[in-house]
This record gives structure tokens, sequence and C-alpha cells, in this order.
């Protein structure tokens, strides 16, 4: 790049590589009177998957919507790198400006184009990219063309990726709930981000399609994309988190590896109020829910901190 | 068995009959306002309609007694059956396209001239404005109610660059009118881009109003501007359409056949380029807008900018039907009221939404009927019956004659409680209220 | 004369209009309340109570008569009566026939405006065969002009007449809505209707009586307009848009919004009608509203109707 001067802490062009993929910088969040993000701050590294985790209400949702554009926070800033050498301000973009940069995401009650195909929905997320306008559109010509058939066939492969090829030509609405998420997940894909957004992922799908979930996040992330996520499920945030943030009230309580957050105390105390330990079963009805399905599917391949860890937690 | 169900039903066919009455009764004037309305309650001919209101009340009841019986479908079962044929029948209905074609060049030569005048400027021009609305109301999910005020724009455009004595404002050069069509093109699809820009941000059931004022606004200055536009008097002598190139020399004169065909052959080439473009990425776009936009977005969809895409690809087929009517024919602000504006969303909606043979069909049937009862039914009478075919449609079969299968689907969906099918956000009141 | 000698003229005329506006305003603005629907044929229901309203006056009216005194005081109450039942018989119709198949469907919104149009479209060109297509008529009811003067404006028995009616109208309507059992059960729709049927608020019944007071109220505004400015099939259009741009002024869904909007519509118009030329008096309106869009679409007093009033 030429030599313009870095002229702000998040840095222009020119400014040194970051090892960051998004930073907040001390998001605010009002809604009236409500405070539903005071003050939060987070960073995530590139090809990390960050879980982003906390009671109902925390604002955890709020803080997807901050970094999707859906919402406008009174204060604070969130930079999104593209390539490490090109840091970019999210708030005050539109929604579609931030998924052209390149942050993707679903959401907690799956918004699928319900009368489309399952293909027809990851399509329009491979050809936000592309650049043929009507024109080209109405003549035919080869460029469109190209550009209409390269988007089909990367719909295949991400269809393919989360094993929903079988189902391409299926509505969208016809899909039994667990193909609708990872549908959704082809979908955000085909806008090509480097950092995509989950919100929920696990929400009511079943032991063995949370496993196949498991697969596919780490496969994504393996793909070189950055991952965030909110989910309930501890164990499977324990399981495939490299960090994990934890909020309550609209503020960052802790912030760590998932064994460092597990043993933190204003955790503990956050999810199971103050009574810490054995047999708490009050950690919120999803939590309780996730501990469930350990106990249910047994051994499961999971790294020792997690198996441990969840225990803590129960 | 006569339940009070069955009487509330006998109630609304009476009324039923008693309006059909009204509508098919004498007609009033202002001096005397309401001979008519007494006129038709007291006449003996009411007693047919109540006869045939209590015969429909009989029909309904034997019908749910029978319903029983006969059996059917669900709907949520249809539509939640998988569609594998979107790709296999692009170009399954060929055969069918034919007949209908041949019929389209067939037809003209076995009717009237008066019948042919009509097949131009009452079904081929609405034909037209029906398909470009369609790409707004049936692709984007947007209800523009001022689509005509860029018909209105088109056929000002033509005046002014083709004819210096049309209009007292002319070009200081005069254009052969078909140099004019991509001008008319271009300038109605500014024009929608400036009145869609600010406006398209607004919710959808306001975009409807701020239209419908924009429709008002440009027919009300071709009105008062005298020194301009001629007024309500009109514009006459807009020169005909000619070709005018080395070896070929035609004239489109008086002859309704020549501009019929001229007509055919547009449509038939919007048909094409919309049906790619339907199923192109801007294609697919749309239906993303319309069925959640705020999915659509979070896709990377640019949503303004494709709504604002739809807008000006409507106004610009209704910019270049301007030219054609201007050249056809002498046109005055009347020519571009409100009420044709409502007319051409009838078509769109009677044909079906986001249909682009239903459009064609709409128009054909439509303006079709409204030429067989033209000495039956006067021609500013013929607007109760076009709202009566709105709202039945809307009730009934909301799809649309033709429907398309991408409409039809989201229709039933939206009835199963799933997607928004237009881009105006979820139905009122959601699904409590049953 | 100037601007300045016609002002006090100019305010009394746009009081007089806007007031009008406010009552039709209020329709919209209940209807969106419930519903989150902006009803497009509520011009038609303005103008068949004004034709409902001039059956009845010009029935009881002797022929070319004119009336006054107590005479000219009871044909006006009747022509509101039956003016305001005939608002309400139309606005139940349309209810009834454009809007509940479509709700009972849960058709997408598009449906419902489409649907309304065709109502409109229908109801238009009904009146327009049924009492022919020009300016019909009206009795004069009040012979004598100028009651008073006010800072030199001349001030017509008509225009108090009109104006306090209207003002009557909407000081009733904002007590339903404010104390009512009926209100708090419109005021729980507008809020949050599933809630509300919830909380066992009669849903269907709150969306047909909102129409029905919509109605009523269009409806004698209707008469009153048609007392002012002649009666005509298509009369319901312009003042239609000019309430529904009144509405939005003050906030759609907001009762004492749309009031306010009215009167402020019904000055601003008055006044710009001087100051450009007269032809275009209907544009004002219309950029008003694009203009309020634009700037602040929730309107000048913004909140809901289930927080109003």
């Amino acid at each position: 790049m030429t030599a313009v001067a870095a002229t702000g802490p998040a840095g222009t062009p020119g400014s040194p590589p970051s090892d960051l993929v998004l930073e907040a910088r001390d998001l605010m969040l009002r809604f009236g009177g409500v405070t539903s993000l005071d003050g939060v701050s987070l960073q995530q590294r590139r090809g990390e998957i960050l879980a982003v985790i906390g009671p109902n209400g925390a604002g955890k949702t709020s803080l997807f919507n901050c970094f999707t554009g859906a919402y406008r926070p009174q204060q604070g800033s969130v930079t999104f790198w593209r390539t490490s050498r090109r840091p970019a301000e999210i708030v005050g973009r539109s929604p579609h400006a931030i998924t052209h940069l390149g942050i993707a995401r679903t959401f907690q009650n799956i918004r699928l184009f319900p009368a489309l195909s399952a293909l027809e929905n990851v399509q329009i997320g491979t050809e936000v990219r592309q650049r043929y306008g009507p024109f080209g559109a109405i003549l035919g010509l080869p460029g469109a063309r190209r550009q209409e058939r390269a988007g089909v066939s990367r719909a295949f492969e991400l269809l393919d990726l989360v094993g929903l090829s079988h189902r391409a030509h299926d509505l969208a609405s016809s899909l039994p709930h667990g193909e609708q998420r990872r549908l959704e997940i082809a979908r955000a894909l085909g806008t090509d981000p480097r950092l995509l957004l989950l919100d929920e992922p696990a929400a009511g799908t079943n032991p063995a399609e949370k496993r196949s979930l498991e697969a596919l996040i780490r496969r994504i992330a393996g793909g070189g994309v950055s991952i965030l996520l909110i989910e309930h499920d501890m164990r499977l945030v324990m399981s495939i988190a490299t960090s994990v943030v934890v909020l309550n009230f609209g503020r960052v309580i802790a912030h760590g590896t998932p064994a460092e957050v597990q043993h933190d105390p204003a955790v503990v105390e956050a999810y199971l109020g103050v009574e810490t330990g054995g047999g708490v079963e009050a950690g919120g009805p999803r939590t309780a829910h996730g501990s469930g399905v350990r106990t249910a599917d047994g051994g499961v391949r999971s790294a020792d901190t997690s198996g441990g860890t969840d225990r803590e937690v129960r | 068995m006569i339940t009070p169900a069955r009487l509330r039903q006998l109630g609304v066919c009476l009324t039923l009959g008693v309006v059909a009455a009204l509508v098919t009764g004498p007609s009033g004037d202002s001096a005397h306002p309401f001979r008519a309305l007494r006129q038709s309650v007291i006449d003996p001919r009411i007693g047919v309609f109540l006869g045939l209101a209590v015969g429909l009340w009989v029909v309904l009841v034997a019908a749910t007694e029978l319903r029983p019986v006969l059996g059917r479908v669900t709907v949520t079962a249809r539509a939640r059956r998988p569609v594998r044929a979107t790709f296999e029948r692009r170009y399954g209905n060929v055969g069918l396209n034919v007949v209908l074609l041949a019929i389209a060049i067939v037809a003209p030569m076995l009717v009237s001239t008066a019948a042919q005048q009509s097949m131009v400027n009452d079904i081929g021009i609405y034909a037209l404005l029906a398909l470009g609305l369609n790409v707004v109301v049936g692709y984007a999910g947007l209800l523009d109610l001022g689509y005509i005020a860029f018909f209105a724009i088109g056929a000002y455009v033509a005046a002014y660059f083709s004819s210096s004595s049309a209009m007292p404002w002319h070009a200081p050069f005069i254009l052969n009118p078909f140099f004019v069509l991509p001008i008319a093109l271009v300038l109605a699809a500014l024009a929608g881009v400036i009145l869609g820009a600010p406006t398209l941000r607004l919710r959808g059931d306001y975009l409807a109003i701020v239209t419908l004022g924009f429709g008002e606004i440009i027919q009300l200055i071709a009105n008062n501007s005298d020194e301009i536009t001629n007024g309500p008097r009109g514009v006459f002598g807009v020169p005909h359409l000619s070709v005018d190139l080395p070896g070929i020399h035609y004239q489109w004169g008086i002859d309704p056949l020549p501009y019929y065909y001229l007509l055919l052959g547009i449509v038939v080439l919007v048909m094409i380029a919309f049906g790619r473009l339907e199923r192109s990425r801007i294609g697919r776009a749309w239906a993303a807008i319309r069925e959640d936009e705020i999915a659509a977005e979070a896709t990377g969809v640019p949503t303004l900018r494709m709504k604002l895409l739809a807008f000006a690809i409507g106004a610009s087929v209704s910019g270049f039907a301007g030219v054609l009517l201007a050249t056809k024919q002498f046109f005055n602000p009347q020519s571009f009221s409100l009420q044709s504006s409502f007319l051409v969303v009838a078509v769109v909606i009677f044909g079906g939404m986001g249909s682009r043979l239903g459009a064609v069909t709409g128009a054909v049937v439509l303006q079709g009927l409204a030429f067989y009862l033209r000495d039956k039914v006067p021609p500013t009478d013929r607007y109760i019956y076009f709202g009566a075919v709105i709202i039945a449609m809307m009730i009934f079969r909301p799809q649309g004659l033709v429907p398309s299968r991408r409409r039809r689907r989201e229709i039933e969906l939206a009835g199963a409680g799933a997607g928004a099918s237009d881009s105006l956000g979820a139905a009122p009141l959601g699904r409590t209220v049953t | 004369m100037g601007f300045a000698d016609q002002f006090w003229q100019l305010t009394v005329d746009g009081l007089m209009v806007g007031s009008l506006y406010a009552v039709i305003a209020l329709g919209y603005t209940l209807v969106y309340g419930v519903l989150q629907l902006i009803n497009f044929a509520h011009s038609e229901v303005f103008m068949l109570g004004a034709f409902g309203g001039l059956f009845a006056a010009r029935g009881l009216l002797p022929g070319g008569s004119t009336p006054s005194g107590m005479i000219s005081v009871g044909l006006l109450a009747a022509g509101l009566a039956v003016g305001a039942a005939s608002g309400a018989a139309a606005a139940f119709t349309l209810e009834r026939v454009a809007y509940r198949p479509l709700r009972r469907r849960s058709a997408p919104r598009l449906a419902y405006l489409i649907s309304a149009i065709g109502a409109s479209l229908f109801a238009v060109n009904l009146a327009g065969k049924e009492f022919g297509r020009q300016n019909v008529p009206v009795p004069a009811l009040f012979t004598n002009g100028t009651v008073f003067h006010l800072f030199g404006a001349q001030v017509s028995t008509q225009t108090v007449v009109v104006f306090g009616a209207a003002v009557v109208m909407l000081v009733l309507l904002d007590r339903l809505v404010a104390t009512t059992r009926l209100g708090q059960g419109i005021r729980a729709v507008a809020q949050d209707a599933d809630t509300a049927v919830l909380m066992g608020v009669n849903v269907e019944r709150v969306i047909i009586l909102t129409f029905v007071i919509g109605g009523l109220l269009a409806g004698a505004g209707g008469f009153l307009y048609a007392m002012t400015f002649n009666a005509s099939y298509n009369m319901g259009f312009v003042p239609g848009v000019k309430a529904f741009t009144a509405a939005v002024l003050g906030g759609i869904g907001n009762v004492r919004g749309a009031m306010l909007g009215g009167i402020l519509l019904g000055l601003v118009e008055s006044y710009g009608g001087y100051v450009f030329q007269a032809s275009y008096k209907d544009v004002i309106a219309f950029l008003v509203l694009v203009g309020i869009l634009m700037v602040r679409p929730s309107g000048l007093l913004g909140a809901r109707l289930g927080r109003a009033a």
C-alpha cells in the first residue's frame, strides 16, 4: 500500500498486519431506558472459534446485531479485518455492506427463504459477489452465464459440505429443522465470509445432529473462516470453542479459554446464582438440557477439559 | 338444516343479489342523485336477482353438505411437496408457447377492425404495461400505484422529440419515433429512480400512497401546463412509427394490424427478457427480498438497490409503452388517470402476480371482456367490475389466473405460517386471529 | 390584499377544513393502530357517508324550500346521523368483504392493500353510476351568512357548525379510546395483539368495532364536508389522501396525533394555497406527506395508539 499514515488505533491500510479478525471496543446499546450492551469490548483472533455465552437477556444477540449492522450502537466501534492488512469499521454500515466485507450470519430462529429450493437459497448467497447486471442477464452475455454457472456449482459444493446435496431441489421450508439449520449455514458460507456468526446453531437439534454440527463447524474453521458463536449448549461450546466470552447484563464478565472461564467465580455466580456447589440444576433451561445430553450420549469424543469442566458447571 | 350460520350465509347471498341488481341497474344522473338507486330496488327485475341469490345459497349449502363425501387435498400438503421441477421445466412449455403464439398471430385476422383496434390499444398496450408492473409488484413485491405516470412521461417525451406541432413545447430537432423509444426508456427509468430513491426506504404501504400522489401530480401538471403540453386539449399529430433504412421503407399507419404485430413482437421479447431476468441472480434476489427482507439483507442482497432496479425496469417499460401510444393515436391527460393505474394493477392481479403469461392473459381476458361488453356496459362502469374482480381474486384466488410457481408456493406457505411473501412485512396480526 | 390582510380569514378556513381532515384521519389511525394496515378504502367510506347524509337531508327537506331555525338544526342532526350510520355500514361491509377473508388466510400485507384498492375502485364507480358523475348539489341548510368577525375574518354559520361538530366528535372519540372498555381493548390490541388475545380480548370484535367507529366518524365528516364543498362520486379521494397525510403527520396510530395533524395540515394548506397557485393546492398535502416520511416517518407525536391517549 502507499505511505498513508495510520490515523487511528484501529489502523488504516498501511498499518502493520493484525492477527485479529474482529475487535469491538466499548459498545453501548440502549433501547429507550433499557441498556442492552454496557461497554462491551472483545477481540477475536483470526482462525479462532470464539463462543459468546451468558444467561438469557445478557445481550448476546444484541451484540450479534451490532456486528451485522442490524442495530447501531450509540457508542463504540467494531473493526473487522477481511485480510490482516485491511481493517474496516463496521458500525454505521448497512447489513448487506457488512456481508460484502466478509461477515455472514445465521439467525436464532431460522430465517430461510421458505418458498425457494435449498439450492436457490444457497445461490442467493453465492451470487451476492457477482457483478453482472440486468443487461447481462437479459441478453445472456457469456460473462453472465459463466458467473451463473459458477454460482450454481459453488452452491452445490456448499450443499455437499453441509450434507444436503440430495436435498438441492427441495423447498427450504420442507426440510426438517436440523437440515434447515445446516442450510442456513451453507447460505451464509455462500457469501464467502472470513467471519461466520452463528446464533445458537444447536438450538432444537437432536444429539446426532449436534455431533454432525460440531464436525461441520470444525471443518468450516479448518477452511480458514473464523467463527463467532452464541450457544447455550455448554458441552458443544466447551468442546469446539478456542476461547469464550461471557456476557451478563450487557457486560463482559469473563474472557479466556473454556477451561479458564469455567473456573471463573463470576461466571459460576452468573450462571448458577450464589449457591455454588454440587447438584445445581438451575443453570437456565438450555444449560440443563445440554448437560442432560452429555449423560445421554456418554463417551462422545471430546477433549478432557470439556468433560471435566462440564462436571464443574453441573 | 337451518343453522344461524346458514342464515347469515343467506343474508350475504341476498346482499350480493341487491348489489348485483344495483351494479347492473339503471344509471343515475347528478341532478336526481337517488333516482337510480330507488329504481333499481323497486324494479321487478330485483326479484330475479334475489331468486338467483337464494339459488346460490342453496347450492352453497348443498356443497357444504356434500363436502365430506367428496373429500379434498389440504393446501399445506401441496405446499410442502418438494419442487424438483425448476430446472427441467425451464424449456418444458415450448409446445404450449408455440400454440399460444400461433393463436396470437392468427386471431386478429379473424375479427373486425374495431376489435383489431381494441387488440392494439386495450390489450397490447396494457399487456406491455402489465408486464412492466409485474416486475415491481410480482417480482419485487412493491405496490406502485403511480405506474401510469411513467406511461405519461413516455408519451409526452415522444411528442416532445418527434413532432414540432403536437405540443407547444418541442425539441429543437425532430427524431424518428424509433429513436425516441430508447430516450423515453431511459428518461422513464430515471424518473423511476428519482421517485424511488427517497421513497423505497419507506414501509411498503407508504410507498403505495406516495406513488399514488406522484401519479396524480404528473396528471395535474400535464393538465395545468397549457403552454407546454396543450393541457386538457391533448396531443395530436405525433408521427406514426416508420422505418427508413436503405432498402427498407415502412410506415405504420391508420391500419391497426401492423401495430398489432409490432406490439406482439415487443411483448414476446419483453416476456423472454423478463423470464431471463427472473431466473438470474437478480430475480432470485427479488424473491429473497419478497420472502424475508431481513434475511436477504443479511445474506448480502442490497435490498434498496434491488428494489430501485425493479422500480426503474418497471418504469422504463411503462415509458416505452407511452411512446407507442403517442405514435399510434391522440392522447390527453385523461389517458393517464388514476383509474388506468388501477386497471394495470387489476390486470396483474387477475393474471397472477409474478407470472409473465399471467400479465398477458390478464390483459387479454379483462380487456377482451370489456370490449365484448362495450355496448352493454359504459366504459366508466367497467371499473366497477374491475374492482370486484380484484377483491374476488384476493379472496378466492390470490395467486391469479395463471399463477407463477414461485408466487403460488409463497402464498400457500404464508397461509401455513411461513414467510411474508412481499416486502411489506409480516401479515397483519400474524396467525393469532383465526 | 396581502397575505397579512388575509391571514385570519385563511386561518379560519384552514381550521374548518383541518378539523374535517382530523375526523377522517382518525379512521386511518385507528385501523392502523389495531391492524398496522393502511385502509385504502377509507376515503370511500367517507364518500358513502356523505351521500347517506345527503339522502336524509334531501328526503326530509320539502323540495325547493330553504330551511331555517330549528328545521336547519334538525336537518343537520338527521344528516349527521344518517351519514354516520351509512359510513359505519360501509366500513363494516368493507371489513367483512375485503379484509376479513384475507385475515383468516393470514395473507401477506400486499394482499390487503390490493383488496382495499379493489374495494375502493368498486365503491367509487358504483357511486358514479348511481349518483351520476357530476357534482351533486347539496341543499343549503343555513341561510344566514356571517355570524361574527374574528380579527376581521368572516366566520359563517356553516363554519361554526362544521368546526363545532368536528370538535365534538374528536373529543368524544378521545374519551372513548381513553376511558371505555372498548377503548381499552383497542389499545390492548394496538400494543400487542398476541397478548391481548391471551388476556381475553376478543380481537375480532375489537377490529370490527374499530372499523365501525372509523366509519361513523368518516360518514358524519363526509356529510359536513359535502355541506361546504358539494358531493360527488369521487369526492373521497382528495380529502382521503389529505387525511392520511394528517394521520402520518401526527404519527400514524396516534389518536391525538391525527387530530393535531389534521388541524396543522388544514392551516398549512390554507396558507399555502394563497401563497402558491390555487390549482396546485392539492399538491401541498403530498409534498407534506413525502417530506414527513423522509424526515420523521414516525410523525410529530410519534407514539403508537397503545401508548397514546
